[in-house]
């Protein structure tokens, strides 16, 4: 029997609407009630005092690259970046290489998964054949070998008849399906926000309109199909406001906002630095604003970080030329604390529910929560530590980040999966 | 005031004193090139490289023949002899252009921020020969250079720039040095051609050619092109040419001094009436004599020459 105790920390689940200073027990993996006195003193034993104590976060948006682009990222990799960063489910896209729209490639990142992760990785299948938007991929087959969704991401499904026929067919399997909301036509050669600083700098503009339409298209489907939909990192002001609506006539729609969308705006490119190249783009204050007032009145389900590895050599080009996305995962918790808890004022707790509880509820993942017999995935953190980030020297094995160099406030110390640790805040063990 | 920017990036950057600078040294060169021997000495032993990964005529030719005026040696080529097409990075191509002991590099890419990324990665001088749709800084220095030849000071000065504004480089390097010169620019084009974002750079955005010309000192067009049709910013050549093309009675709307400027090339009876652009008021082609002279200028600055000592350098 192994048994671990973690005392005096803050401990904070939302799920089990804990927040307080105290104990964790951990018997053979899982969240146990107290341990008797010889119990304890045969456990493992962390001192939490000073640290908070939260349920091990969850990432519904990551891309490991594996099969196909290992250059970049592979499921070892991209898991130990995860870990480093508090992370213990991640959900990765399908984007690979071939793209994940068979079992079989279930089957071969699942096996990956099982021999070198340090986290949990679920997989997602895609929509559509080679994520091409023509044909429904076999989501039965997708469904039995593993995925916990479908989505096209970056290829968003561009035409609403097969749109409606992946979510009436996804339905029948209980199935989210994900969308990452872009109307292609408007957004031909695109490589950021459409408006003043666009105009500026003399790049191709990507007008949020092309994101609010696909946003509005959704909806609709969702309300006429009663399917659930998941819309990906949400960029756009007008965008949080038509989730409002939507969520208040009830219908099944979730929705996620990435750290960099509430930390950052277009203004940041005014250098042509590729590692503010992201698809969706960052866009301006307001809508950075409308995105931090959708997660604090839950317009906005929860924080995903788009975690997307590109090699220094991909991303050092001509702006217009640059692959588009950067790496989040070993930077999420420390940017989001500083946005949302010290700039923005939300409770730590909050914050912790949009990093675990919440993005597990979006998928029904058995994940984000220390209630007692939950699988014991914790993370420890210093929420006021302040470190200097150096991507380079990071876990994942691209480097592509715009926090590279900064110093960055809050800072992983441990984290724990399934009751063994895996990070022990410098190394992955 | 001594001149100490080694890259030539943008217009938006530079001061006033800075513009001033280029233009007296300009000036200076201008005198030179009247001459019989319009040669001087002031760049021998340098090597200039002209790296043009876009179609360029005009350009092209004056920074070669500013650079063989100044006696510097100068190379040039273009995407279609480059490795580029082999799929060599920029990075790469620029970095062997540097390890060849190339003393300054002009760049003409499709891509905007590329000569500012070229300045981040080489030692040497880095001139913006056009970027995208972002600057084409020499061009908007010699624009303006001519307008000062025919005005004098701009203060206080109508200028309107007519076309295709969002796609064009000439534009933003045009309307940045204006505005530092205090005149009263106004762009003005289709709505889907000249957005309202650009209010924000301090321009009037105007969609009525009337009002626009009207009294205007200088008219600046530029080139229409016919891939922004099928794209959908405007139906037709023939509908934009009825809408805001410059023909003799839209001309007569302008001050009675005023002149008509295009940055070419020209397409003539789309943008412009073939008569207007070879009239009395046309300056398009001082607009080309002057491109050697600011290409002279900047080449000279940016290699550690000083604006003074321009009357010495022969």
């Amino acid at each position: 029997m192994s048994l671990l105790w973690i005392s005096n920390a803050r401990v904070i689940d939302p799920a089990s609407k804990r927040d307080g200073v105290g104990d964790i027990f951990v018997r053979d993996g899982r969240i146990s009630g107290p341990f008797s006195p010889s119990e304890k003193k045969d456990a493992a034993k962390i001192d939490g005092k000073g640290l908070v104590a939260a349920p091990g976060l969850v990432d519904i948006h990551v891309h490991f690259r594996e099969p196909g682009q290992t250059h970049k990222e592979t499921i070892g990799t991209g898991s130990r970046a995860a870990a480093a960063g508090g992370f213990t489910t991640v959900v990765c896209m399908p984007n690979t290489l071939p793209p994940a729209d068979n079992a079989g490639t279930i089957q071969f990142i699942n096996d990956a998964a099982r021999r070198d992760s340090v986290v949990k990785v679920h997989p997602t299948g895609a929509i559509t054949v080679g994520l091409k938007g023509q044909v429904l991929a076999p989501i039965g087959s997708l469904k039995r070998a593993g995925v916990v969704a479908i989505t096209d991401d970056g290829d968003c499904v561009q035409s609403n008849e097969l749109m409606r026929r992946a979510l009436e067919y996804a339905k029948m399997f209980d199935m989210p399906v994900m969308d990452h909301c872009q109307d292609h036509s408007m957004t031909h050669e695109a490589v950021m926000n459409e408006g003043v600083m666009s105009t500026r700098l003399g790049l191709r503009g990507w007008p949020n309109a092309a994101e609010d339409l696909i946003v509005a298209r959704n909806v609709v489907l969702s309300s006429y199909t009663g399917a659930h939909i998941h819309l990906q990192h949400i960029s756009s002001e007008y965008s949080v406001e038509t989730i409002r609506r939507a969520k208040a006539r009830g219908l099944r729609i979730t929705a996620e906002a990435t750290p960099h969308h509430i930390a950052l705006t277009d203004a940041a490119l005014a250098g042509y630095d590729t590692n503010f190249k992201m698809n969706p783009p960052l866009r301006t204050e307001a809508d950075r604003q409308a995105i931090i007032a959708g997660l604090r009145d839950g317009t906005l389900d929860c924080i995903a970080t788009d975690h997307a590895p590109h090699t220094d050599y991909e991303k050092d080009r001509e702006f217009d030329f640059a692959p588009n996305g950067i790496i989040g995962l070993e930077t999420a918790l420390p940017v989001v604390l500083e946005v949302l808890v010290r700039e923005s004022g939300f409770e730590l707790a909050a914050v912790v529910d949009l990093l675990t509880r919440r993005p597990a509820g979006v998928l029904g993942l058995a994940a984000g929560s220390l209630a007692e017999g939950a699988p014991a995935d914790i993370c420890l953190f210093d929420p006021d530590e302040s470190w200097l980030y150096d991507a380079k020297a990071g876990f994942s094995k691209s480097g592509n980040s715009p926090w590279h160099g900064l110093t960055l406030r809050g800072r992983v110390k441990k984290t724990i999966v399934d009751g063994r640790v895996a990070f022990d805040g410098a190394a992955i063990l | 005031m001594t001149w100490n920017r080694k890259h030539l990036l943008t217009i938006e950057e530079l001061s006033l004193a800075e513009i001033d600078q280029i233009h007296a040294t300009a000036a200076a060169f201008r005198k030179i090139l009247r001459r019989s021997v319009k040669k001087v000495p002031a760049l021998r032993g340098k090597t200039i490289v002209n790296l043009f990964l876009e179609p360029s005529t005009r350009t092209r030719l004056a920074f070669e023949m500013a650079a063989k005026r100044l006696s510097a040696d100068v190379i040039s080529f273009d995407a279609a002899s480059s490795s580029t097409q082999k799929g060599e990075t920029l990075r790469d191509t620029a970095e062997n252009i540097q390890a060849l002991n190339a003393d300054m590099l002009v760049i003409r890419h499709g891509a905007s921020g590329s000569p500012l990324y070229l300045s981040r990665i080489l030692d040497l001088p880095v001139i913006n020969a056009g970027d995208g749709a972002h600057e084409h800084p020499t061009q908007g220095l010699l624009d303006t250079f001519t307008m000062k030849e025919h005005f004098g000071s701009m203060r206080g000065r109508k200028v309107a720039i007519l076309g295709d504004i969002l796609f064009s480089r000439v534009a933003r390097s045009n309307l940045h040095a204006l505005t530092k010169m205090g005149a009263a620019v106004t762009l003005v084009g289709p709505s889907t051609l000249v957005p309202s974002w650009f209010t924000d750079f301090g321009v009037t955005v105007s969609h009525d050619l009337k009002s626009a010309l009207a009294d205007a000192e200088v008219v600046m067009l530029l080139r229409i092109q016919h891939e922004r049709q099928s794209a959908g910013h405007f139906p037709s050549l023939g509908e934009y040419t009825s809408m805001f093309g410059l023909n003799k009675t839209r001309a007569s709307w302008l001050n009675p001094k005023a002149i008509i400027m295009h940055p070419g090339p020209i397409n003539r009876g789309v943008e412009i009436d073939s008569e207007l652009a070879d009239g009395e008021r046309s300056v398009i082609l001082e607009q080309v004599a002057n491109g050697i002279a600011i290409r002279m200028a900047v080449l000279y600055l940016c290699a550690g020459g000083q604006p003074e000592s321009v009357a010495s350098t022969d």
